[in-house]
């Protein structure tokens, strides 16, 4: 029993904050929705702290449910971004009817991510998958009076129903070839035979999905741009780590034995995520959209870390995403901010924005900065850990190719600091921000800032990535 | 000395700076500018006193480790070629802070974009692990962005644009150089130390590979050509304290770097490509100094002639032999004090007639006599004559590319010789028409001359250069053992092979 409860610790907290949300949700008067935001995020913020202690590692259920340390990390690092967000959504969500509603949504949405996390078997793998995405689709429409909230919702569900129901026929594939769901008795019976290929890459397309790399990134702008920020920040980072980590995890331990396989396919999924993503955020003029395809850039990037097939490999994937929570939480913060106050989400919509508003325009160029990988912030030392990562296979020809689009994207983020700070405006944004968001972007530009300085992080999460075999 | 204070200084004036309200930011950037120069000058009799030590001839060695599994130190040491581009950058650090003392635009993010720059030279001159060199490298390139998409002039957006793109693609080549490095000892990552890849050496055909890309990336910092087209525009657009660190400081972090990276960690390679660098480098101080001639605006000027100019440290690096490279480096220590002066005397006139058109100034000497003479005396230096610091580094380089006696090599260094005439034909004719002869327009009767901030930095640039000038020695001395180190790395190779 205190298996049970130790080793699904992060899970069971999850549970019992959902449950109490829904009680909370019933007492509800009829009239006037009262602020829960305070009472959630001191859940939360419990749920982050309770996730840091009592940590061991060991299997239940036979084997199907698995923990050890780095997953305890990964998962404090999801608990910790989810927190963030939902302080930054104070404003939105403050008096908003259905807030309770939402977290449920959200952190059901967290606890089918946890599960995918520790999953050790196909089927729940895929269960877990499905759990972490309907719910999504559900918050993505959160804004029920705006229409394209309902298209992004749609768009959601239909692209996830496609990319599952793929993912499902590699799972079957897989059961053809090997006759199990069990991940150990797959990764000891992979033997790169044509079905099993076949199977991986039906598989790896879902993830791929979910990751939105290109070609399976068409869903990505839509549904960013019509969802809420809250919801938009939620999915470029949460959703995104997440897959990020499951991919690491079934990589490196599942299919280590067709590493050269997935090399290939990796290698080449991240050429194009690069180039179609870099390209593309040029010509965005909707900050969410650009945000979108900007996050689109940077998974390609994580893929080549992990195409490092080393320790480096999984621990610069898992120090990026990191520092990525940190640099884009920081940058949807004030994106959400503005687009409360103002209602104003194009990039041309924040020239001048730093006259009115020096502080906001300051932490938006930190911000994205370290998603450019600009030194002295965060992002320039994830960044180059994951190229530094990736060029362990000498592969030269995708290295210099990702540091030339290192300088692609580098122009479309100083466009953005250009507008701030160098265009001329007369109307002048009025914001004005809860102590929670300001609060969350304070700790993001520290973590922006501080991340790369204190040298051991990456230590630490390199040691958990060793002894995992 | 602890090196770590050369960086902690600026980082503390800069945090000072961002607590302070704009008028105080001003007196907390020139202390802060004073204090570093004061230091400086503490570190170089500090090294004066300690008589080269340790293999490589660094001192003040510091090493801690950063990220250990990575191979990445937090590695500091100075040498006599580092020391002299650490005084350099105080120097024109502090002029930069002087001239700047009227800017009422954003004072405090100025300053502070200003001294961050100067934070990453310092940082960039003392490292001696190669990521933590390329961290300060690339630290140094933001803030000239925004100095000169915010404070600039004239096209500054474009010209913004174009310095950052093109000195981040410069970046790309080097990091990619670097990982190269760090792959190029077979089994395990050879890590990013310095010294440690100075002595166990890189392996031949890494070496063929990453010593272009290495060179090209420090080169497009140090205008090499065809890669300088950022420089017109962006001395050019920037503000005044800007274009004389772009200048000054900025261009040398890419000699620097191909001095102390490309060419003393790849020597087989170096030798390999000499013919390709120094081709490259005649064609930049050629076309450098043609294309001044054909320039009206002064600031256009003085970038085409630092591109001339920067060809000859390219070109001493080249030609890889003792005194060509020791000029070189005194060359990157002339031009920087010689072009910031420029800079800010150009500022100076700017200020008070709004022009920088050659044709719309004339016999500003009558009026401005202190702007005036420095105006002379930059362009003395600027086109060698004996006595300034230009004639001792541009002699250097000639008298060590001459030591290349292989008949191309020899062509070489005659046509860069030539290039002298048309830099003292640009040079006299702007220096006659801007400032000798009557006053050319009446309004021009009334304007002051300098302030007490703007000849502040023009005596400290201006003692700079006559230190080097008068007593040359001084400066050799101090470079020698870098150099002689550095050719004890390009001769181990020539007698392997």
């Amino acid at each position: 029993m205190t298996d049970i409860l130790l080793l699904m610790k992060h899970e069971l907290t999850l549970v019992v904050i959902i449950v109490l949300l829904l009680i909370l949700k019933i007492r509800e008067k009829e009239e006037g929705a009262e602020n829960y935001m305070p009472f959630v995020n001191i859940m939360l913020a419990g749920n982050f702290l309770l996730g840091l202690v009592l940590n061991r590692g060991g299997e239940l259920f036979d084997g199907m449910f698995v923990s050890d340390n780095i997953m305890v990390l990964q998962k404090n690092i999801l608990n910790f971004g989810v927190l963030m967000i939902s302080m930054q959504s104070s404003a939105w969500l403050g008096r908003h009817r259905h807030a309770p509603e939402f977290f449920v949504l959200l952190l059901s949405t967290l606890l089918g991510m946890f599960l995918l996390l520790s999953s050790r078997n196909l089927l729940m793998f895929y269960l877990a998958l499905e759990l972490s995405t309907i719910p999504l689709a559900a918050m993505c429409n959160y804004d029920l009076a705006k229409r394209r909230s309902s298209e992004a919702a749609m768009k959601l569900i239909l692209s996830s129903a496609l990319s599952s129901g793929i993912l499902l026929f590699g799972i079957s594939l897989f059961y053809g070839a090997t006759g199990t769901f069990d991940f150990r008795e797959i990764s000891s019976l992979a033997d790169s035979s044509a079905l099993q290929i076949m199977a991986f890459i039906m598989v790896f397309t879902g993830f791929a999905f979910k990751l939105s790399v290109v070609p399976f990134h068409l869903w990505t702008a839509d549904v960013y741009e019509g969802s809420p920020v809250a919801v938009t920040s939620f999915l470029s980072v949460i959703s995104k780590g997440v897959m990020v980590f499951a991919l690491c995890n079934v990589l490196y331990t599942v299919f280590n034995q067709m590493s050269s396989i997935w090399y290939d396919l990796i290698v080449i999924t991240s050429v194009l995520t690069m180039a179609i993503g870099n390209l593309f955020a040029i010509r965005q003029e909707n900050i969410k959209r650009f945000l979108a395809f900007s996050s689109i850039a940077q998974v390609s990037y994580i893929l080549i870390g992990i195409s490092g097939m080393s320790a480096h490999g999984m621990t610069s994937s898992i120090y990026f995403i990191l520092i990525y929570i940190f640099s884009n939480l920081g940058a949807f913060g004030v994106v959400a901010i503005v687009s409360h106050a103002s209602g104003k989400e194009s990039i041309n919509d924040y020239r001048g924005f730093a006259h009115k508003n020096p502080a906001l325009a300051w932490i938006l160029t930190i911000s994205l900065f370290s998603l450019a990988g600009i030194p002295p912030t965060a992002g320039f030392f994830g960044k180059l850990f994951l190229l530094n990562s990736g060029a362990g296979q000498e592969n030269w020809y995708l290295i210099i190719f990702a540091s030339m689009n290192m300088i692609v994207s580098l122009y479309y983020y100083l466009r953005v600091v250009k507008s701030m700070f160098m265009d001329e405006t007369e109307e002048e944004i009025n914001v004005e921000s809860t102590w929670l968001a300001r609060l969350s972007l304070y700790i993001c530009v520290g973590g922006i800032l501080i991340t790369g300085f204190t040298t051991g992080i990456y230590e630490h999460i390199l040691s958990l990535a060793q002894s995992l075999k | 000395m602890n090196l770590t204070l050369l960086i902690l200084l600026p980082a503390l004036t800069a945090l000072a700076i961002i607590v302070a309200n704009a008028k105080l930011s001003k007196v907390i950037a020139l202390s802060g500018a004073t204090i570093q120069l004061i230091l400086s000058a503490l570190l170089l009799i500090l090294y004066m006193k300690a008589a080269p030590a340790g293999e490589n001839g660094f001192v003040f060695e510091s090493n801690k480790s950063w990220f250990p599994s990575l191979n990445i130190n937090y590695h500091l040491g100075v040498d006599g070629i580092s020391l002299s581009m650490i005084l350099l950058t105080a120097i024109v650090v502090l002029a930069g802070v002087l001239v700047s003392w009227k800017v009422e635009y954003r004072v405090k993010e100025f300053f502070f974009l200003l001294i961050l720059l100067s934070a990453g030279a310092y940082g960039f001159f003392i490292s001696l692990d190669l990521f933590l060199m390329f961290f300060f490298l690339e630290l140094a390139v933001i803030p000239k962005y925004l100095l000169i998409g915010i404070w600039g002039s004239g096209k500054k957006i474009y010209s913004a644009n174009k310095l950052a793109l093109m000195l981040m693609g410069g970046s790309a080549l080097i990091l990619v150089g670097l990982l190269g490095m760090n792959y190029s000892s077979g089994t395990n990552p050879a890590g990013f130390s310095l010294l440690n890849h100075a002595t166990n050496g890189i392996a031949l055909n890494y070496q063929m590979y990453f010593f272009p890309l290495l060179f090209v990336g420090f080169g497009v910092f140090t205008a090499i050509f065809p890669f300088h087209t950022w420089v017109p525009d962006g001395h050019s657009s920037a503000p005044t304290a800007a274009s004389m660190f772009l200048a000054g400081i900025s261009m040398k972090l890419g000699g620097y770097g191909c001095l102390r990276v490309a060419a003393y960690l790849m020597p087989e390679a170096a030798q390999h490509y000499s013919w390709i660098i120094v081709s490259l480098s005649v064609i930049a101080i050629l076309y450098g100094a043609l294309a001044t001639m054909m320039q009206t605006d002064l600031k256009y000027m003085n970038a085409y002639s630092s591109v001339s100019h920067c060809g000859f440290v390219l070109l001493g690096i080249g030609m890889l032999t003792k005194s060509a490279v020791a000029g070189a480096v005194v060359q990157m220590v002339s031009h920087g004090l010689m072009t910031a002066l420029f800079f800010a005397v150009i500022g100076i006139l700017y200020d008070r007639t709004h022009t920088r058109e050659v044709k719309e100034l004339g016999g500003l000497l009558r009026v401005m006599p202190f702007a005036g003479t420095v105006f002379i005396i930059a362009g003395l230096c600027s086109l060698g004559l004996p006595g300034f610091s230009g004639f001792v580094a541009e002699m250097m380089v000639f008298v060590g590319s001459w030591e290349r006696a292989e008949l191309a090599y020899r062509f070489a260094t005659v046509l860069a010789c030539a290039s002298i005439v048309v830099t003292a034909v640009y040079i006299l004719r702007a220096t006659g028409r801007a400032v000798m002869g009557p006053l050319l327009k009446p309004e021009y009767m009334g304007i002051k001359d300098a302030a007490w901030n703007e000849k502040a930095a023009a005596i400290v640039l201006i003692a700079g250069i006559l230190i080097i000038g008068i007593m040359p020695f001084h400066i050799i001395d101090l470079v020698s053992p870098g150099t002689e180190e550095f050719m004890k790395q390009i001769k181990k190779v020539a007698l392997n092979n």
